[in-house]
């Protein structure tokens, strides 16, 4: 694990990663990577209890996290790497062939930390229920996370989960909602219309926190809020206000940046907005 | 000819829920979730024995197969149960992504398989199921041809590591198999020995192909037959042999030409040994309401269509 770092030194080379592993791949998704970086890193660094040494897909004893919007994965890798899962060098084989790092998480290929396949949206929700419910059954009393998008929240699945979870009083999973208000067409009102999801959820039966996704004093009340709520009888939603593309300005707070590289001059100009901390992979 | 007694129609979904309670018994990790056909898939005794290890999950099946793909990871055996077509075409993408290609120990069970579920017509019969299951790269599939053996095949999924589609049917059939006796999943089950034609058949047409084998044995025509119990892996051994014995094969499913153990096993022969085939199966067809055995007759899935399959090839 990298240790010695504040949480703002952290996040700004994760965002390193993310703009120089999209760039050397020349594909990727950046947008949900950056606006979903600042409570990632808190989760893995502060929230989480972990231990990436000695990691097993079981999560037996320990926190978990799935990732459901798969296409993040430079932000998912990157802070895996930083926390000391697998070695930062490994991010330069993103999306390459052969490589461990997939377009999208497959535990196919054995990465430390993955602990589901995702890429096809909507499934990860109902897939981190099953292992929240597991826990319980076991006499687990560790938690399950999860990260959903906002426009991944347009599927069915996550509506089919979201009543499933509360019906069974899932309160040791907690999701968290990287509400960007962005998706690949365009803005999430003007596209799904999945709009007001803090009344959406409640109205399923879950327990719902509002929080700056980019403030880290935000997104410690909002986690500490969560943990003080496991064990309530509801499952728990973060929803993280975020902007899609945070922390490179003109990525910043447009769908256009979903799925696409910049060029080698684009990522220039990223580094010069982005201080490296830890040390480029 | 060897014998074959029926002990008493059963139906094979009763001969799932028989071997659920047993596996459940049998390991504290086995754990069921229905969605809203608990009575209907026979989970209802497993339910009520194991109400912590049962979970509801409503008519939401989507939610339902991942969620077992995340209590797999956390080191249980779910068993899903629905109505075959709900339990496969309905959710495919879901099998895909979150039990094969994220390799959980998912076993699926799919009641009312095929026409002979009936009277609720084409919407609620599958014969696709098979043929989809089989594509999806890492899946088992396997469906038993009886009560007892219905019984038998479920505790051996549980105990096998890896996904598993388990087909089984609605209404009640022969059941004539030995009850207790060992099932080996990928490994064909030989029924009759004979020289002159093989008969590779499953499910509810295994018994049909008894019948049908007794009638050519009268006419001094010796059937090998083989109950190819485990679609995928498929025992390419033991089809093998018996081809090069008879050089004639019937195969005989309730279920689709396309993607069944018709294609799987005309796949096989093309490479290794093509000989004549004739297929006792249904060609491009929805189904329609009707009462089981009626449907298989109009549909050609019976002891007769099997002969004049046979008599097209001797």
């Amino acid at each position: 694990m990298t240790t010695g770092y504040t949480l703002q030194q952290t996040a700004s080379q994760v965002r390193r990663d993310i703009i120089r592993m999209v760039t050397a791949a020349a594909s990727g998704h950046p947008g949900g990577s950056l606006s979903s970086t600042d409570f990632l890193t808190y989760l893995f660094f502060k929230q989480m209890n972990v231990t990436p040494e000695t990691w097993k897909r079981s999560g037996e004893g320990l926190d978990m996290f799935f990732l459901s919007a798969g296409h993040l994965t430079p932000v998912l890798y990157s802070v895996l790497a930083r926390r000391g899962y697998f070695p930062a060098s490994e991010l330069s084989s993103f999306r390459r062939f052969g490589s461990r790092l997939q377009g999208h998480p497959s535990v196919e290929w054995g990465v430390e930390g993955i602990n589901q396949s995702a890429g096809s949206l909507g499934q990860g929700l109902s897939v981190a229920l099953g292992a929240a419910l597991a826990k319980k059954l076991s006499g687990d009393d560790r938690s399950v996370y999860v990260l959903v998008g906002d426009g991944e929240s347009e599927e069915g699945q996550i509506w089919e989960a979201a009543m499933v979870a509360s019906h069974h009083k899932a309160d040791n999973l907690v999701a968290m909602t990287d509400w960007n208000h962005q998706q690949i067409d365009g803005s999430i009102e003007n596209v799904g219309g999945m709009t007001d999801l803090k009344s959406r959820w409640e109205a399923f039966g879950w327990k719902v926190i509002e929080a700056d996704g980019h403030d880290f004093t935000d997104i410690e009340k909002a986690f500490n809020e969560a943990s003080a709520a496991k064990g309530a009888g509801k499952p728990i939603m973060i929803l993280f206000r975020t902007e899609m593309g945070h922390g490179v300005d003109f990525m910043a707070g447009t769908h256009k940046w979903h799925g696409k590289n910049p060029s080698q001059e684009q990522c220039d100009a990223a580094m010069k907005q982005l201080e490296e901390t830890i040390g480029d992979f | 000819m060897a014998e074959f007694i029926n002990s008493g129609n059963k139906d094979t979904r009763s001969g799932f829920g028989a071997g659920l309670l047993q596996a459940g018994r049998l390991n504290s990790k086995v754990v069921a979730m229905a969605a809203d056909v608990t009575g209907s898939v026979k989970m209802d005794a497993f339910a009520s024995e194991f109400p912590d290890r049962f979970f509801q999950c409503g008519i939401a099946e989507a939610n339902m197969v991942s969620m077992a793909a995340g209590m797999a990871i956390g080191g249980y055996v779910p068993f899903i149960g629905a109505f075959a077509n709900f339990a496969t075409a309905r959710i495919l993408d879901q099998i895909r992504q979150s039990v094969c290609y994220s390799g959980t120990n998912v076993k699926i069970a799919g009641s009312h398989a095929g026409i002979t579920l009936g009277e609720d017509g084409a919407t609620h019969q599958t014969m696709e199921d098979v043929g989809i299951m089989r594509m999806l790269p890492g899946m088992t599939v396997v469906c038993p041809c009886d009560y007892n053996q219905t019984v038998a095949a479920t505790i051996a999924v549980s105990r096998w590591n890896g996904p598993v589609y388990l087909r089984f049917g609605r209404p009640s059939v022969p059941n004539f198999t030995e009850e207790g006796a060992e099932f080996r999943i990928g490994k064909a089950q030989k029924l009759l020995e004979g020289k002159d034609i093989t008969i590779l058949t499953y499910g509810h047409l295994v018994w049909e192909s008894i019948q049908a084998a007794k009638v050519l044995e009268e006419k001094g025509v010796s059937v090998d037959l083989l109950n190819i119990h485990t679609i995928k892996p498929l025992d390419v051994e033991a089809i093998k042999a018996s081809v090069a014995r008879t050089g004639k094969v019937i195969v005989a499913e309730e279920h689709l030409i396309a993607g069944g153990l018709s294609e799987a096993v005309a796949g096989l022969l093309a490479r290794t040994n093509p000989v004549p085939m004739r297929f006792v199966a249904v060609d491009d067809k929805f189904g329609q309401s009707g009462k089981p055995a009626e449907l298989m007759s109009r549909y050609g899935l019976d002891a007769e269509h099997i002969l004049s399959a046979a008599g097209q090839l001797l």
